[in-house]
């Protein structure tokens, strides 16, 4: 199966940048489908991306973030062929991981 | 849906495989990818409406303006579900920055550990229920600094 996670991290002068696209419902709770019913929350809550297993960025998130969350961060320390590790768990408890390595 | 029930029913098969596994040969299964943990996800933050009290809530303290954050957004965003924030900063030592979107139901969007060697800047995509203010919280040096920018929400789409 395809990961949930879409990473591109990139090494330049130091400084890493990274993006990563999720891929998620993040149903908040309020919404109502089209038969009348809420649509339960279902959200990722954390999502943390680690480097040779130390975090470079933790992300708590609710259910305002957007559907198919999309992240950006920057982060020093790192170089060219390092692998990050990008986790997140959910409200429901489901969780997804990846590797990533910076190019 | 019909793919996210399948996946949640081979997960649950996996998981009862694996779990039958580690009882019949009396080991613990070693999990290559630990998930993150959630238990110290703040939740009474996130359940709370209003920018000043999720924020005490958040971090126990009050936020003052500041010049030195600088948020990158939308003025008019023509869908709310998909506002792309953007948040730096040039306050030092900074250890955590949040995204509050004063009039959703829950102020409270996301907040983010800065670990040291991480650069203040995240780049998000929030969801806004209508016109209002989003707000950026930074933690530096162990005080709360926050900047504000207001965020027109066009209903259905075609401008105004």
């Amino acid at each position: 199966m395809a990961s949930s996670i879409r990473v591109r991290a990139v090494e330049s002068g130091g400084v890493t940048s990274f993006k990563a696209l999720v891929r998620h419902p993040m149903d908040s709770g309020f919404v109502k489908d089209s038969a009348g019913n809420i649509v339960p929350p279902h959200f990722i809550q954390v999502l943390t991306i680690s480097l040779n297993g130390e975090d470079v960025f933790v992300a708590d998130w609710g259910p305002a973030v957007s559907k198919d969350p999309f992240l950006e961060c920057r982060f020093e320390g790192a170089k060219k062929g390092d692998k990050l590790t990008i986790s997140w768990v959910d409200n429901k408890g489901e969780s997804d991981s990846t590797e990533a390595t910076i190019a | 849906m019909i793919d996210q029930t399948r996946r949640g029913f081979l997960k649950g098969v996996l998981g009862a495989g694996v779990a039958g596994i580690a009882l019949g040969s009396g080991l613990v299964p070693l999990r290559a990818e630990a998930a993150p943990d959630a238990s110290s996800w703040p939740k009474k933050a996130f359940g709370t409406p209003g920018v000043d009290d999720t924020i005490s809530r958040l971090y126990g303290m009050e936020a003052v303006e500041s010049d030195k954050i600088s948020m990158d957004l939308p003025t008019i965003a023509q869908n709310g579900a998909v506002v792309p924030v953007k948040v730096e900063t040039t306050l030092p030592n900074v250890t955590g920055i949040a995204l509050l979107v004063a009039e959703n139901p829950n102020a409270l969007a996301a907040t983010f550990k800065i670990p040291k060697g991480t650069l203040p800047f995240v780049s998000n995509r929030l969801k806004m229920a209508k016109t209002t203010d989003v707000v950026a919280v930074v933690i530096s040096d162990g005080k709360a600094y926050k900047a504000t920018q207001n965020v027109k929400v066009t209903v259905g789409g075609c401008g105004g």
